[in-house]
C-alpha cells in the first residue's frame, strides 16, 4: 500500500469511529492530526521518492477490471502534494474549530469531506477521481441541512440540486472524454489518457465540445460565473467547519479537474479560440460582477462567501492562457485561497455563534474588546486581498504574469492580455470590500451590543497554523512550487508541452 | 554586503518582536524601535560613498524553464544610498520625537511596531533592484501607512482616512501592476538593469506600448505621491498622529513615487508623450494644491497641501527629464517638510490638540525653539536665498525654463503662492496675540521633541550647499544658472510674503474667502458621487440582478420546470441519502454501460 492510501483511509476510519460512538471530537482530532502528520511525512519523502513514467510518486495500482481498464490507482505529483497539504491542514483546523458539544455525525461528516477531497486528489483513475468527490459532496449537503444556520434547508436544497446537476454534467463530460480517447481499448487511467492525448492529432472540434461540457461542469463546482449562485447562501448557512472545508478545499476539485483531466487530455479543445474567449468572459464575470456584488453585501459571512466566488476568477485566468507561469500561479492561489478563506470563515463562524449575527450596521469598534481577533481578521483580510508576504499575492502575481507570457514572443496585446488588465482591477475591488467590512466591524465606534470573547489560547491554534501557512507560501513560495517541477517528466511540464505543441 | 541586509531586516525583526512579545511593555517597545532606527541611520551613514553593487539576496519567485524570476535583490547606487540616508535620518528623528509625542498613548507599542514596519517597507523600496520587489515593498508601505493613519482606531475620521488612503493608493497600484506586466511582456525582464538593456532592441513598433507602459507605471507614482487626480487621500491622512505625517506623508512614503520615477527615468526619456503628460500632471498638481493651501485653516492641512504642491514640482521635474533636480528637491524637501510637520506637532501638543491656526497666535514668544525652527523650515520652503530649498527650487525652475516656458510660468506662480500661504500660516499662528486659552498657556516642548527640530533645522539651512549635498550623495543637478531664474524666484518670494503680510498681519479672522479653494475644487465631493453612483450603485444593481435573474429566474425557474415536468430531477437530488445514493449508483451504472457496451 502507498502512503497515500493511508492519508485517505485515516479520516475515513476516524469518521467510522465517530459514527460508531467513539468520542467524536477525539476521533476527529486524531484522524485529521494523523492525516496532517502523514502528509508531512509524504512531503518529506516526496523529492526522493521513485517516480513512474508520468512523474507520479507513491504509486499503487490495483486492477479491478481489464476492459475497460479500471483500477483503484493512486499516485502523487507536486500538484497532488500541494493540495493534500491544504486538505490535511484545513481538515485539522476545521476539526479543531468544531464546537466541543457536537455529535458523531457532525464530526464524521466533516472527516468524510476531507477524506473525499484527499481521495479525489490522489486518484489517478477517472472513476475514483469522480467517486471520491461525490463521497465528499454528500456529507456537505447533509451537514448544511442538519447543522446549518439561518435558512439552512433552502441553502442545502439549492446546493444539492446545483452541485448534483453539475456533477452529472461532469460525469457526461468524463464519459465523452473516455470515449473520445477510446482507440486501443477504453481506459479510466488518467495517465494513459494523457499519453493518448499527447500522441493523438486532430479532433479539435469534438474536443472543444467535450471541453466545454467539462468547463461548465467543473466550473459550476468552483462557482464560475454565472453558475455561482449556490455558493453564497450555502457558505452563509453552513456550519463553520463545513464552510472551511468546502470553500477551502473541496471547491478546488473543479479547478483540479481542469488542470489534471480536461486540459491535458483535451489539449486541442482547450486551445480553441472560442473556448478561450468564453472562459475569459466568464472569469471576468467572476472578478468584476461578483466583485461588485461582494461590495453590496452587508453581512460578514455573505461578504466572505461572495469574495470566495470572486477570487475563483483568478484561478481560471491562471489556466486560461496555457502558460506554465499562470498554471503554477493558479496552483499557488488554490493553496493560498484555501488557507485564507478557511481562516476568514473560522473567524466569521465564531462571531456568528457568539453574537448571533454579523450585520455591519449593528457592529463596530470590536478592536477594543477583541484585539487578537481583530489582528487575525486583519491578517486574513489583507492576505486575501493579495498583500505581499502572503501566498495569495505570489499566486496572483504569477497568474498575471502568466497572462502576459505569450507577449514576450512579440505577439502584442491580445484578448488574454486585455482580460488580464481588466482583471487587475479586481485588486482594487477586493480591497474595497475587505477594508469596508473590516472598518465596519472592527474599527470606529461600537455599533451595538456584541457579546464576543476574544480567541483564547486553544482557539488560536488553528488560526495561527493557517496564518503560518499563508506566510510561508508568501515569503518562500518556492518551497511549494518546487514540488511542481520535481522529476524530469513532471506531468505539468508534459501538459504544457502538449498544449504548446497544439497551438502554434 | 551586510550593512544593507541589517538596514532592511532589523526594522522587520523589531516590528515582529514588538507585536509578538512587547505589546504589554510599551516603554521598552518604544526604546527598542528607536534604537533600531538609530542603528539603521548609522548603517546608512557608513554606506555613504561605498561602491556601487547589485546583489541578489534570494530568489523569491522563480519558475524554472519559463524565464520568469522575481528576486529580492539589493541595488546600491548613489541614488539609493542618498535616499537611504534621508529615510533613516528623518525616520530616526521621528522615532525620537514620538517618544515625547506618544508618551501616554494607550496604543504606543502598536504604534512603534507599525513605524518599524514602515521603515522596513520604505528601505525595501529604496534598495529594490527590480520592479516586482519595488511593488512588494510599495504595497507594504501602503499597509503600514494604513495602520499608522488609522492608529486611533476608535476615531471614525481616522479609520476612514486610513481606508481612503489605502484604496486610492490601490487605484494607482492597478496602473503600476499593468505597467510592470507590459514592461515584462515587452522586454522579458523586471530588473531595472535588464529593462534598460533590452530597451534599445525593441524597435519602432513597440514605441506605443512603451509609452503606455510608462504611463501605467506613472499611475503608481500618481497614487503614492498623491498627484492629481489621486491627491485626495493625502490631506485626509493628516488624521494620523503628527509624527507619522512628518515621516510618511511628507518626507518618505509620498516621495517614493518620485523616487520610482527617477529609477525608471530611462523609460521616460524613451517616450516624449509620456514625459509631457508627467510634466503637466506635476505642474497642475503644484498649482492646484498651492491654491487649495491658501484657504485652509488646519495647520496640518496647510502643510499637507504644500506637500502636494512640492511633490508636484518634483514630478514636473521628472517629466522635464531633469530627474537630478527632482531628487535634489526631494532631498531638501524631506528635511524642511519633516521639520515643519514636527514643528506643527509640537504646536499641537502644546495647544492641547488644537489644530486651527486662527485659535493660535503669538506662539513664537511662548515656544521660541519651536517657533524659530519653524521659521527656518518656512524660509527653506519659500526658498529664501541660501537656504536648502532655494537651491533645489531654482534647479527645477531652470529645468522648466529650458524645456517648457508655460510650465515655467506655472512654477513661478506656484512660488508666489507658496510664500503667500506659508507667510499666512506663520503670521497667523506664531505672530500677533494669542486668540485662545490653549495658545495663551502654551509652553515650549520637552527636549526629546525639540532636539529633532533643531537637527532638522540645521539640515534645512545647510543641506543645499554643494559640498554637503555631495557628501550625503544627493543628486546634484548639472544645469546652467541663469540670472533670470534667480531674480524671478526672489521676486516671487518677496511678492508672496508682502501680500501675506499685508493681508494677515494683526488679523483675527480670515479676511479673504474663496469657496472654490476652501472646498478643494470640490474634487472630494465629485469622487463621492462617483463612488456612490458607479461603485455602490452598480454594486447594488449587480447584486439585485444576481439575485433576481441568475438566481431567481434561471436557477429557481429551472428547478420549478423540472418539478413541473414530473419531479424526476428533483427526486434524484432531493438531498436525502437514499435518493442520492441511488443517483450515485445510477451514474456509476451509466459510466460502466457507456464504457462496456456503447462501443
Amino acid at each position: 500500500m502507498s502512503i497515500l492510501d493511508f492519508i485517505v483511509l485515516l479520516p475515513i476510519l476516524a469518521a467510522i469511529a465517530a459514527f460508531a460512538g467513539m468520542p467524536a471530537r477525539l476521533s476527529a482530532l486524531t484522524g485529521s492530526g494523523l492525516m496532517l502528520l502523514l502528509t508531512g511525512v509524504a512531503l518529506a519523502l516526496f523529492p526522493e521518492a521513485p517516480r513512474d513514467d508520468a512523474g507520479f510518486a507513491f504509486v499503487a495500482d490495483r486492477l479491478i477490471a481489464e476492459s475497460p481498464a479500471w483500477s483503484y490507482a493512486v499516485g502523487a505529483d507536486g500538484l497532488t502534494m500541494i493540495l493534500l497539504l491544504l486538505t490535511a491542514l484545513v481538515a485539522f483546523c476545521a476539526a479543531w474549530t468544531s464546537p466541543v458539544s457536537q455529535t458523531g455525525g457532525y464530526y464524521g461528516g466533516c472527516l468524510l469531506i476531507a477524506a473525499g477531497a484527499a481521495g479525489a486528489f490522489v486518484s489517478t483513475d477517472l472513476f475514483f477521481f469522480y467517486a471520491f468527490h461525490e463521497l465528499a459532496l454528500v456529507p456537505t449537503f447533509l451537514l448544511i441541512g442538519i447543522y446549518g444556520f439561518g435558512e439552512k434547508r433552502a441553502a442545502a436544497w439549492k446546493i444539492t440540486i446545483y452541485l448534483g446537476a453539475a456533477s452529472l454534467v461532469v460525469l457526461a463530460g468524463l464519459a465523452a472524454l473516455v470515449l473520445h480517447h477510446g482507440d486501443g481499448g477504453l481506459t479510466f487511467s488518467i495517465v494513459e489518457l494523457q499519453q493518448r492525448a499527447a500522441a493523438a492529432e486532430g479532433g479539435a472540434p469534438a474536443q472543444a465540445w467535450i471541453y466545454l461540457t467539462l468547463l461548465l461542469g467543473f466550473g459550476a463546482l468552483v462557482s464560475l460565473f454565472p453558475l455561482h449562485s449556490w455558493a453564497a447562501p450555502a457558505y452563509a448557512a453552513a456550519p463553520t467547519p463545513v464552510a472551511m472545508l468546502h470553500a477551502g478545499v473541496l471547491k478546488k476539485f473543479g479547478i483540479y479537474g481542469l488542470i489534471r483531466v480536461a486540459q491535458p487530455i483535451l489539449p486541442e479543445g482547450a486551445a480553441v479560440d472560442w473556448i478561450l474567449n468564453l472562459t475569459l468572459l466568464l472569469l471576468l464575470g467572476n472578478i468584476l460582477i461578483m466583485g461588485l456584488a461582494t461590495i453590496a453585501q452587508r453581512r460578514l459571512e455573505y461578504m466572505v462567501a461572495y469574495s470566495s466566488v470572486m477570487h475563483m476568477g483568478y484561478l481560471f485566468l491562471g489556466l486560461a492562457g496555457g502558460s506554465e507561469i499562470g498554471r503554477q500561479g493558479a496552483i499557488m492561489l488554490m493553496f493560498a485561497h484555501g488557507a485564507s478563506i478557511a481562516l476568514l470563515f473560522l473567524l466569521c463562524g465564531k462571531m456568528r455563534r457568539e453574537i448571533g449575527h454579523t450585520d455591519f450596521d449593528k457592529l463596530g469598534g470590536l478592536a477594543k474588546t477583541v484585539p487578537v481577533m481583530t489582528l487575525l481578521f486583519g491578517i486574513a483580510a489583507f492576505a486575501s486581498i493579495g498583500l505581499p508576504g502572503f501566498g495569495n499575492f505570489a499566486g496572483e502575481v504569477l497568474v498575471f504574469f502568466g497572462a502576459f507570457d505569450e507577449m514576450r514572443a512579440g505577439s502584442g496585446v491580445g484578448a488574454l492580455q486585455i482580460a488580464a488588465m481588466v482583471a487587475v482591477w479586481g485588486v482594487v475591488i477586493s480591497a474595497v470590500y475587505m477594508l469596508r467590512a473590516y472598518r465596519a466591524v472592527f474599527l470606529g465606534e461600537p455599533g451595538g451590543p456584541a457579546p464576543l470573547t476574544d480567541l483564547d489560547l486553544r482557539q488560536r491554534v488553528p488560526a495561527v497554523l493557517l496564518v503560518l501557512a499563508l506566510l510561508v507560501a508568501g515569503v518562500a513560495p518556492g518551497l511549494l512550487l518546487q514540488l511542481l517541477d520535481a522529476g524530469p517528466d513532471g506531468a505539468v511540464e508534459a501538459t504544457v508541452a502538449a498544449i504548446r505543441a497544439c497551438c502554434p | 554586503m551586510n550593512l544593507p541586509v541589517i538596514l532592511l531586516f532589523l526594522p522587520l525583526a523589531v516590528a515582529v518582536v514588538i507585536t509578538l512579545c512587547l505589546r504589554r511593555l510599551p516603554q521598552i517597545a518604544a526604546l527598542v524601535a528607536t534604537g533600531s532606527a538609530a542603528i539603521t541611520l548609522v548603517a546608512s551613514v557608513l554606506l555613504l560613498g561605498s561602491d556601487d553593487s547589485r546583489v541578489i539576496l534570494w530568489s523569491w519567485l522563480t519558475i524554472p524553464g519559463t524565464g520568469f524570476e522575481a528576486n529580492i535583490g539589493i541595488q546600491l547606487s548613489p541614488l539609493s544610498r542618498g535616499m537611504l540616508f534621508i529615510v533613516t535620518l528623518v525616520g530616526t528623528l521621528v522615532h525620537v520625537f514620538s517618544l515625547g509625542y506618544m508618551r501616554n498613548d494607550p496604543g504606543k507599542a502598536r504604534y512603534f511596531a507599525a513605524l518599524a514596519l514602515f521603515m522596513f517597507s520604505m528601505t525595501g523600496i529604496v534598495l529594490a533592484d527590480n520592479l516586482v520587489m519595488m511593488f512588494i515593498f510599495w504595497e507594504l508601505v501602503g499597509v503600514s501607512s494604513y495602520l499608522l493613519i488609522g492608529h486611533w482606531n476608535h476615531k471614525a475620521s481616522a479609520v476612514d482616512a486610513a481606508k481612503k488612503a489605502f484604496l486610492v493608493n490601490r487605484v494607482g497600484d492597478f496602473g503600476f501592476m499593468i505597467g510592470i506586466l507590459l514592461i515584462w511582456g515587452l522586454t522579458g525582464s523586471v530588473s531595472f538593469d535588464g529593462i534598460a538593456a533590452a530597451l534599445p532592441g525593441l524597435g519602432e513598433a513597440a514605441s506605443g506600448l512603451v509609452t503606455a507602459a510608462t504611463l501605467c507605471l506613472f499611475c503608481g507614482a500618481v497614487g503614492k505621491s498623491a498627484q492629481l487626480p489621486l491627491h485626495v487621500w493625502l490631506p485626509d491622512a493628516m488624521e494620523g498622529p503628527t509624527p507619522v505625517s512628518a515621516l510618511i506623508h511628507a518626507a518618505t512614503m509620498v516621495a517614493a513615487g518620485v523616487f520610482m520615477l527617477v529609477r525608471i527615468d530611462f523609460l521616460i526619456a524613451e517616450s516624449a508623450a509620456a514625459a509631457t503628460v508627467i510634466a503637466w500632471v506635476g505642474g497642475l498638481t503644484a498649482l492646484m494644491a498651492a491654491l487649495m493651501a491658501t484657504q485652509q485653516n488646519d495647520i496640518k492641512r496647510i502643510l499637507a497641501y504644500s506637500t502636494l504642491s512640492q511633490l508636484g514640482f518634483m514630478v514636473m521635474a521628472v517629466g522635464l527629464l531633469a530627474s537630478a533636480a527632482a531628487m535634489f528637491h526631494l532631498y531638501t524637501h524631506a528635511f524642511f517638510k519633516a521639520l515643519l510637520f514636527l514643528g506643527a506637532g509640537a504646536v499641537i501638543h502644546a495647544c492641547h490638540h488644537e489644530q486651527n491656526i486662527w485659535r493660535m497666535g503669538g506662539l513664537l514668544k511662548r515656544m521660541p525653539i519651536t517657533g524659530w525652527t519653524f521659521a527656518i523650515g518656512t524660509a527653506a520652503l519659500v526658498a529664501l536665498p541660501l537656504t536648502s530649498g532655494f537651491w533645489s527650487k531654482e534647479a527645477i525652475l531652470e529645468a522648466a525654463l529650458a524645456e517648457n516656458i508655460t510650465l515655467f510660468v506655472v512654477a513661478v506662480l506656484v512660488a508666489v503662492m507658496t510664500s503667500f500661504y506659508m507667510g499666512r500660516l506663520f503670521i497667523v499662528a506664531f505672530l500677533g496675540k494669542p486668540r485662545d486659552v490653549h495658545s495663551k498657556k502654551a509652553s515650549e516642548v520637552e527636549p526629546v521633541m525639540w532636539v529633532p527640530l533643531a537637527i532638522l533645522a540645521v539640515f534645512s539651512l545647510l543641506a543645499g550647499f554643494a559640498f554637503i549635498a555631495r557628501g550625503l550623495e544627493a543628486q546634484i543637478p548639472d544645469l546652467p544658472h541663469s540670472l533670470l531664474v534667480t531674480v524671478l524666484s526672489i521676486a516671487a518670494l518677496a511678492a508672496g510674503l508682502a501680500l501675506g503680510w499685508k493681508l494677515y498681519f494683526g488679523r483675527t479672522e480670515e479676511p479673504l474667502r474663496i469657496r472654490l479653494f476652501e472646498n478643494k475644487f470640490y474634487v472630494d465631493e465629485f469622487y463621492q458621487i462617483l463612488v456612490r453612483v458607479f461603485q455602490d450603485g452598480v454594486a447594488w444593481v449587480v447584486n439585485a440582478l444576481d439575485r433576481l435573474l441568475i438566481d431567481g429566474l434561471l436557477v429557481r425557474g429551472s428547478a420549478a420546470l423540472t418539478a413541473a415536468t414530473g419531479g424526476l430531477f428533483r427526486r434524484m437530488v432531493s438531498g436525502n441519502v437514499q435518493a442520492y445514493a441511488f443517483m450515485f449508483g445510477f451514474g456509476l451504472i451509466l459510466i460502466l454501460y457507456i464504457a462496456v457496451f456503447a462501443r
